[in-house]
């Protein structure tokens, strides 16, 4: 028997951890690696559930307690997951390779061109002096 | 408390301090490493919890290749090796990421602990075995595994068509 405190605990902690990562990190690689904890916490989630007798359903009746679903969802889901986090990443860190090819740098807060200019935030006095 | 309960504690403590570490250290090759430990972890974390082939798959996927990927990237990107002061945003930006991720973590624990309260559950090892899995992939979800199988093909032409930086 196991508690089901610890993985739902866990999974917040993780997600916290992943959101702190992306939005705190300046290196395009780092923020990387927060969106794979925050991935992360939904597979510890996925496989909680799975764990739950039926798969979770039931709580919808007694009579499907002892019930097991053929189709493992939370089990399969968090394996898809993981693909999809492996395609993600391969796609992310050629795009990170190409900007650091192309501007040679991959701090996220000197590739400036698309995103919105801001009064409050300048990277630095030179081009603070650029912008006026 | 039961083994199975103590052992998952002490990997959920190294997975969260790991993970802890990953996101706040100074040289970025110790926060790669600091991911691998959080990752393994969490395949033990699985293991646990009784799901053997997702265990296997996130050892050999996400430690095996994720994590050599951003090592190559980090490599190929000349980050530095020592520590560097440069990798984070100023202080407001980390302080306000900190209160986004305390506050993300304390809803997500909150609706959590309502929805599975203080359910205790009977780890089924046999659910996770790779033939119980097998059978549900090439069954139930026999479409999402090709179409995932076409995603990843893309993925992988995507990024050698990004990676070879046409016309220059």
């Amino acid at each position: 028997m196991i508690h089901l405190l610890g993985p739902a605990l866990l999974a917040a902690v993780l997600a916290g951890i992943g959101v702190y990562g992306i939005l705190a990190r300046r290196n395009a690689v780092l923020v990387l690696i927060g969106a794979e904890l925050l991935l992360n916490a939904a597979n510890v989630l996925l496989v909680t559930a799975s764990a739950l007798p039926a798969g979770g359903l039931a709580a919808l009746g007694d009579g499907l307690a002892r019930a097991q679903d053929p189709l493992i969802p939370g089990q399969v889901m968090a394996v898809f997951v993981i693909t999809v986090a492996a395609a993600e990443i391969g796609v992310a860190l050629a795009i990170v390779l190409l900007l650091f090819r192309t501007r040679g740098t991959v701090e996220l807060s000197e590739v400036r061109e698309l995103g919105e200019s801001s009064p409050t935030y300048t990277e630095s006095p030179e081009t603070a002096v650029e912008k006026g | 408390m039961s083994g199975l309960e103590v052992l998952f504690a002490a990997l959920a403590v190294l997975a969260a301090a790991a993970g802890m570490l990953a996101v706040t250290g100074t040289r970025v090759v110790h926060c790669a490493l600091w991911l691998v430990v959080c990752l393994g972890a969490l395949s033990g974390v699985y293991l646990v919890l009784g799901a053997e082939v997702v265990a296997l798959v996130q050892l050999l996927v996400y430690v095996g290749a994720v994590v050599v990927l951003v090592i190559f990237a980090l490599m190929l990107t000349r980050a530095p090796v020592e520590p560097s002061d440069r990798l984070d945003g100023p202080p407001c930006q980390r302080l306000a990421a900190g209160a986004a991720g305390i506050s993300v973590g304390g809803l997500l624990a909150g609706t959590l602990i309502y929805a599975l309260g203080g359910r205790t559950v009977q780890v089924q090892g046999d659910q996770g075995s790779a033939q119980t899995v097998g059978k549900a992939v090439f069954s139930g979800w026999l479409l999402p595994f090709e179409l995932l199988s076409v995603l990843l093909l893309a993925a992988l032409v995507a990024a050698i068509a990004v990676s070879r930086n046409a016309g220059r």
